[in-house]
């Protein structure tokens, strides 16, 4: 196998005495579905944190490697937002981060702010309506339409992010986060609140951007429906540590996961 | 008529309008009830307890109005009021028809409050509510939300009327000093407004589209002022007004930029007090900084701005020709005129304002502009999209702060002097109630809260005593029937499909 999209080595994150993840290791591969799961504070949306610049790490390396070009960036060592821009790691928040009051398309044409900055000569050349820009402008428009009708929201592409009903909203968050064109795409609980139909579009969709768009998926999730079906290799955390990493299969059959899950039983069977 | 009233709690009612009553009371005591007057050789206090019973009892009868038109009794607020305002029109009317002593004995006598204006005011209320409660269809109890929705409505009526609305304003803008004529005080006034209105559009960047509550604007407006008058009268340098303006405008957005530094770390009430305090920092070290700044004193001898070298003295200076005499020689024949300044100036910060009003347009439309807006919805979300937050608001606050200075520089140039006491923080207070009342992002609301909250006091000058309390009511007013401003109304940057055409389920 090549050399994975992401490897994670020895993370630990410790907020003053409270070890919140303790000595993680696991990697991602390129066109795969990765899964974390685990019960309820296990750390799962810290290690996302830590991977996305939110918090930096107590200890550990966090290597990320675009296949493409040979680059490769330590994302410990990167600024919040230069992980998105530079590292293109894209995600989005278990309690969905929208603009609110900013249309559908506006906010797809957000995410694509860096390659538009340029576009526009850092403002100066667009404000005096330079032809490049527009073009820039109009291609931002093309891909943020092309996202609208991958997560069907086109009908309500001109209508404020906050009028979308929450499955919507869920959508336009994958959307926007893909608009910045990632080579890792970080979920997180992206199903949480959805009914099962619209549980059935996300896993359509995730796949999608699986094989066509070729970029890593980093997935948390609750929703067993979602992580069984969709995963590649699933990564099991509980109370900071992980206790397996493997295939759905496997998974399914990890005595030590199914004992985080429903407990020690009392007596051995 | 009564057919939605519901049935009344009198004691409930009592309560209420007690409690109003004697905050009434609380508030007026001491300033209204007391008064220091200059009588010869010393201050005298003297009382006007009358007045506060009077306030109290408006008070009380007014809030009983309020109650019962929420229930539903229209009929007897219509009755109460129009009643109360008949009375007060039978009060107030000789006074200021006739104007004869005996008039205003007897005004003296039976009204309450001394000054006519406030009596205007409390029957204006009165009929207010009278006809309020004569034309409302409904009961009064609109929900708020729907209320919101209607405010948003009307505000997206007037930005599609703004359109043609907003040339058109500025065409008027440049006739204006022909329609005032050779009216000195009014170009003074509209001068004033003007400037007021570049600043409410400067602070708009920054409040309005970017979401960063800047207290102490008027510290960039000292900077520039201060910049403009140093660089225009500091011997040796002496530049024109051409050549000063962009740098003072240049040197403000550099203090906006080192000023933001530390300072945009925070946010929200944190940024709003931290900004304040650096408004007044820069206030006091113009204070006393007495070798750079001449201190309290101030600098005066500013220079005024000329026209391609024409000076607009009657005497022109050594080297320079008089724009009368100018235009004399070349065109036909005219008289010196002050007002020729005037219109000049006027003119000048007419087009420093459209320069902000085009940028301010045009920004938003560009991928900064969305940033900003982007930036005052929800920052991890930038930063989650590789949007810089630091240098994007540092971008805003450095534009704002331009700006800020570019009417500083205008301000000092017209006033041809400056000091520390024009740059307090109740310019801020009012620049930001401009952008407030006007509606966070909406250009044509700040014309418009320019000239209720600048233009209308100046207007009416000889009641200038009311100019806070009307301005307080105004913000009261606002809070209450538009938190969002008077024309609050986000139209989108860029749309997929034409407005209108749109189908939403």
């Amino acid at each position: 196998m090549s050399r994975p999209l992401l490897e994670v080595e020895h993370l630990t994150i410790r907020f003053g005495g409270l070890v919140a993840v303790n000595d993680v290791s696991f990697a991602a591969q390129d066109r795969q579905i990765t899964a974390v799961i685990g019960p309820n504070g296990a750390g799962k949306t810290t290690v996302f944190n830590c991977l996305t610049g939110f918090y930096k790490p107590t200890v550990g390396r966090m290597r990320l490697l675009h296949a493409a070009t040979g680059r490769e960036f330590l994302l410990e060592r990167m600024e919040g937002f230069r992980i998105a821009a530079e590292a293109h790691v894209a995600r989005t928040f278990q309690n969905i981060r929208l603009f609110p009051k900013m249309t559908v398309l506006e906010n797809l044409i957000v995410a694509q702010h860096n390659t538009l900055m340029r576009a526009s000569g850092y403002t100066v050349l667009g404000l005096f309506g330079y032809r490049g820009y527009k073009r820039a402008e109009a291609a931002a428009i093309d891909r943020a339409k092309y996202w609208l009708d991958r997560t069907g929201l086109t009908e309500r592409a001109d209508d404020a992010a906050e009028g979308l009903p929450y499955g919507g909203q869920r959508r336009l968050e994958i959307a926007r986060a893909m608009c910045t064109e990632p080579v890792m795409l970080c979920l997180d609980e992206p199903a949480a609140g959805l009914n099962p139909r619209e549980s059935e579009e996300l896993n359509a969709l995730l796949r999608f951007i699986r094989d066509e768009h070729e970029i890593g998926v980093l997935l948390i999730e609750h929703d067993m429906s979602v992580v069984m079906e969709i995963s590649d290799h699933i990564i099991v955390l509980d109370y900071g540590k992980k206790i397996a990493d493997g295939t759905p299969a496997e998974i399914r059959n990890d005595p030590a996961v199914i004992r985080a899950y429903l407990g020690e039983p009392e007596e051995a069977a | 008529m009564t057919t939605d009233a519901r049935p009344l709690d009198y004691g409930a009612m009592a309560k209420e309008a007690g409690l109003t009553a004697f905050v009434v009371l609380m508030l007026t005591i001491v300033l209204v009830g007391f008064e220091l007057r200059d009588v010869p050789g010393a201050l005298a206090l003297f009382t006007r307890f009358p007045d506060v019973l009077a306030a109290c009892l408006i008070a009380f009868f007014g809030r009983i109005a309020v109650i019962l038109l929420r229930e539903g009794y229209r009929g007897a607020v219509v009755v109460g009021a129009g009643a109360a305002a008949l009375l007060l029109l039978i009060g107030l009317l000789p006074e200021t028809l006739f104007g004869t002593a005996t008039a205003r004995e007897y005004a003296e006598a039976y009204m309450p409050f001394s000054a006519p204006v406030v009596r205007w005011c409390v029957f204006a209320a009165a009929v207010f509510l009278a006809v309020r409660a004569a034309l409302a269809r409904r009961s009064v109890r609109a929900d708020a939300k729907s209320r919101e929705a209607a405010a948003d409505r009307a505000g997206a009526t007037v930005q599609h009327v703004a359109r043609y609305a907003g040339p058109l304003l500025g065409l008027c803008a440049v006739a204006l000093p022909v329609a005032l004529g050779h009216d000195q005080q009014a170009m003074s006034v509209a001068i004033l407004v003007m400037t007021y209105i570049m600043l409410g559009w400067g602070l708009n960047i920054v409040v309005g589209l970017a979401g960063l509550l800047d207290l102490g604007y008027v510290a960039f407006y000292a900077v520039g002022a201060y910049t403009f008058a140093l660089l225009a009268t500091t011997e040796g340098i002496e530049w024109s007004f051409w050549v000063c303006l962009p740098l003072a405008g240049l040197f403000a957005g550099l203090a906006g930029v080192l000023l933001g530094f530390p300072v945009l770390r925070l946010r929200g009430d944190y940024l709003a007090i931290v900004t304040l305090g650096f408004g007044e920092i820069v206030r006091v070290v113009l204070q006393n900084w007495y070798g750079f700044t001449n201190g309290a004193n101030g600098i005066s001898g500013i220079p005024r701005p000329t026209l391609l070298g024409l000076s607009w003295e009657e005497e022109a200076p050594e080297g320079q020709m008089a724009f009368w005499q100018w235009f004399s020689k070349n065109f036909w024949e005219v008289q010196y005129s002050a007002t020729h300044e005037k219109i000049f100036l006027f003119y000048i910060i007419l087009g420093l304002a459209l320069v902000v009003n085009w940028f301010a347009l045009r920004a938003r439309r560009m991928p900064i502009g969305r940033a900003w807006e982007a930036l005052r919805e929800d920052e991890i979300a930038c930063r989650s999209l590789g949007i810089n937050p630091t240098n994007t608001k540092l971008t805003a606050f450095g534009v704002g702060a331009m700006f800020g200075g570019f009417a500083g520089s205008f301000f000092a140039t017209s006033q041809g002097f400056v000091s520390p006491e024009s740059f307090v923080f109740i310019e801020s207070a009012i620049i930001l109630a401009i952008v407030v009342l006007g509606g966070f992002g909406s250009q044509l609301g700040v014309v418009l809260a320019a000239l209720l909250l600048i233009g209308l006091p100046e207007a009416f000058r000889e009641v200038k005593d009311f100019r806070m309390l009307a301005f307080g009511l105004a913000m009261v007013g606002i809070m209450l029937w538009r938190p969002a401003g008077l024309l609050a109304h986000r139209e989108p940057t860029v749309r997929l499909n034409a407005p209108g055409k749109g189908k939403t389920p």
